[in-house]
């Protein structure tokens, strides 16, 4: 069991967030889509079973947070898994294999690399289209990168010690000594790299919703709610305040679950 | 540096630059979804479409396309915004200082901040002060510039209401400047008020933009330096006498300025990528914000635009901060 507290409280805060994605109708006070025009920017606290305020359209602020967790989750699970699938594909062929497929991927990283991420994620959606597809593709497209470079310095390093010269002697093929000996070695450093990579697609998501290019503007996510909140920011506060404190919340425990497990699985530093 | 490295650099640089072009032209021609079709009036007759269609070049062939494209380019004319309807390269260069006024500006902070942490740190090594300091520079660096934007907005623009939270400067003064570079023409000419307005609009944004670098910078600048610290020539001024803000100031942050300074260099792209989301949040006219709005309404002929233009700034600083590191680092000089 890690004692380190990071990964208790970080993991503990997303599992919460899951909770809430998964069972959000039973949670929910309210329907998050449901207008009152008569209760418009209700500050919290202010209107019984409001609890959070409502914003300009008279919809439960707290029900739309709920809501939200689920477009950010979804993205933050699938865009980072499939960033991580490819990118850890392509470092262990590149790591292992070595000779051509190393100077072909290592080629491909660099020139990725020198390409600045806003301009990629620009041209994405202009050409996708807005739309969680999109945004998804963005993330995907964009950091597959994080995950092929150490991965593959990783896997460099992991096919010169002796237990891979081992398992070559003993006749394992070089498919076999790459998921059953070399993978297993690797793996630790992906989760870290997986946990981080979560909390940078939740931003992506965050800032592409706050411009209107992520879902339709009738899904509700957290960066749809701080661009709203942003336009009324004098009149109520709150519906800016609160999907922003989630959002930081939630990068913040996402972050810190890495660097935990980081800690954590690495036998150096856990001494 | 001699004269084949640099020509070698603006080779690549060139390369680089031919890469995006056509990297931008290919992708944004497989557009999905007509952007004609966003622009007649419903109920237009087939003709009408068609002259459309070939008044902005989209009824030749691709690779006619391109060459009408790139030499145009080549002139710098990237045609006409579809949704602004006005030449792409005048709105751009509009909006450009802005940008460049913004970036310059949170660069010069992200330094000045970043160095003072860590030198503070440094001096302040082993107390609870040092320890406080990297902590709280722990967590500037795992704050996003999206984050730092609307808490600024929110606490410095709307609590305490100190600073103006969108715009550029105020409307009512009218200082009657030739160019858009609002803040080097305000100095050059003197108008203080003026000035002061419009770096008050910068505040806020350039500090979002700053706060991510400056942690970095920070980070690097303390980590060097602690390596610096104990070399020899340290433990010798020491021996001298000297003081240790000078041993500090003379001593190790020059010999850790060289590293720290090409991480800048790298960060700094990031930086201008900053721009566009930042831009968005405090609304300030840039081409970033410009960027998103061309996004939004699929303005092709715009986004072309916009994407080479900060291709070229990307190219630019990446060229310079090349240029810097070698004239820093004598090993390099002659590399």
């Amino acid at each position: 069991m890690p004692r380190d507290l990071r990964i208790w409280l970080g993991g503990g805060f997303i599992l919460l967030l899951i909770v809430c994605a998964l069972a959000a109708p039973l949670i929910a006070p309210a329907d998050p889509l449901e207008q009152d025009l008569m209760l418009t920017t209700m500050a919290p606290g202010q209107e019984p079973g409001y609890y959070l305020g409502t914003d300009s359209l008279g919809r439960d602020v707290l029900s739309r947070l709920i809501y939200a967790s689920r477009v950010a989750l979804t993205v933050a699970f699938v865009a980072a898994t499939l960033a991580c699938l490819l990118g850890t594909m392509l470092g262990l062929a590149a790591g292992y294999l070595g000779g051509w497929w190393d100077r072909v991927i290592s080629r491909l990283i660099d020139i990725w690399m020198a390409f600045p991420p806003v301009l990629l994620s620009i041209l994405l959606v202009a050409v996708l289209g807005s739309g969680l597809h999109s945004v998804i593709a963005a993330i995907v497209v964009i950091d597959w990168t994080r995950f092929a470079r150490v991965v593959r310095a990783e896997a460099q390093q992991q096919a010169r010690l002796e237990y891979a010269e081992a398992a070559t002697a003993l006749g394992m093929g070089r498919g076999a000594i790459l998921f059953r000996e070399i993978l297993p070695n690797v793996l630790p450093v992906v989760l870290v790299l997986l946990s981080l990579e979560m909390g940078i697609a939740v931003i992506v998501e965050a800032i592409l919703s706050f411009v209107g290019l992520s879902v339709s503007t009738d899904t509700p996510t957290w960066g749809g709610m701080i661009a709203e909140g942003r336009q009324i920011i004098y009149q109520a506060w709150w519906v800016l305040v609160f999907p922003l404190v989630t959002l930081f919340l939630t990068v913040l425990a996402f972050n810190q679950l890495g660097d935990g497990l980081r800690q954590w699985l690495d036998p150096m530093l856990k001494r | 540096m001699s004269a084949s490295t640099i020509l070698s650099r603006a080779l690549s640089a060139i390369v680089t630059l031919l890469g995006v072009m056509v990297i931008v032209f290919v992708l944004v021609r497989v557009v999905p979804g007509d952007p004609i079709s966003m622009m007649i009036a419903p109920g237009a007759s087939e003709s009408d479409i068609n002259a459309l269609r070939a008044r902005y070049g989209l009824d030749l062939p691709v690779w006619q396309q391109f060459l009408v494209w790139f030499g145009q380019v080549l002139h710098g004319n990237f045609g006409t915004s579809i949704s602004l309807k006005q030449n792409v390269m005048t709105i751009i260069l509009e909006r450009l200082p802005a940008t460049l006024e913004l970036a310059a500006l949170a660069l010069a902070m992200a330094l000045v901040w970043g160095t003072f942490i860590a030198l503070v740190s440094t001096h302040l090594q082993g107390t609870w002060a040092q320890r406080f300091i990297d902590n709280f520079n722990g967590v500037m660096l795992a704050v996003p510039d999206f984050i730092w934007g609307l808490t600024f907005v929110l606490v410095l623009g709307v609590l305490v209401p100190l600073l103006p939270i969108s715009g550029r400067s105020d409307p009512t003064i009218d200082a009657g400047l030739y160019t858009q570079f609002y803040l080097i023409e305000g100095l050059l000419r003197l108008k203080l008020a003026f000035v002061w307005d419009v770096l008050k609009h910068m505040i806020l944004p350039a500090c979002t933009m700053s706060f991510p670098l400056a942690a970095v910078i920070g980070r690097v600048l303390k980590n060097t330096m602690m390596d610096v610290m104990v070399q020899d020539y340290i433990v010798l001024a020491r021996i001298k006498g000297l003081s240790s803000l000078r041993i500090l100031l003379q001593e190790a942050l020059r010999n850790a300025a060289v590293p720290a300074l090409a991480l800048t260099g790298v960060q700094f792209t990031f930086l201008i990528g900053g721009t566009v989301i930042t831009e968005r949040i405090f609304s300030y006219p840039g081409i970033g914000n410009l960027a998103i709005d061309a996004v939004i309404n699929r303005d092709l002929p715009l986004i072309q635009g916009l994407v080479l233009t900060f291709g070229v700034i990307f190219i630019a600083v990446n060229m310079a901060v090349d240029a810097m590191t070698a004239w820093l680092n004598p090993r390099l000089r002659h590399a």
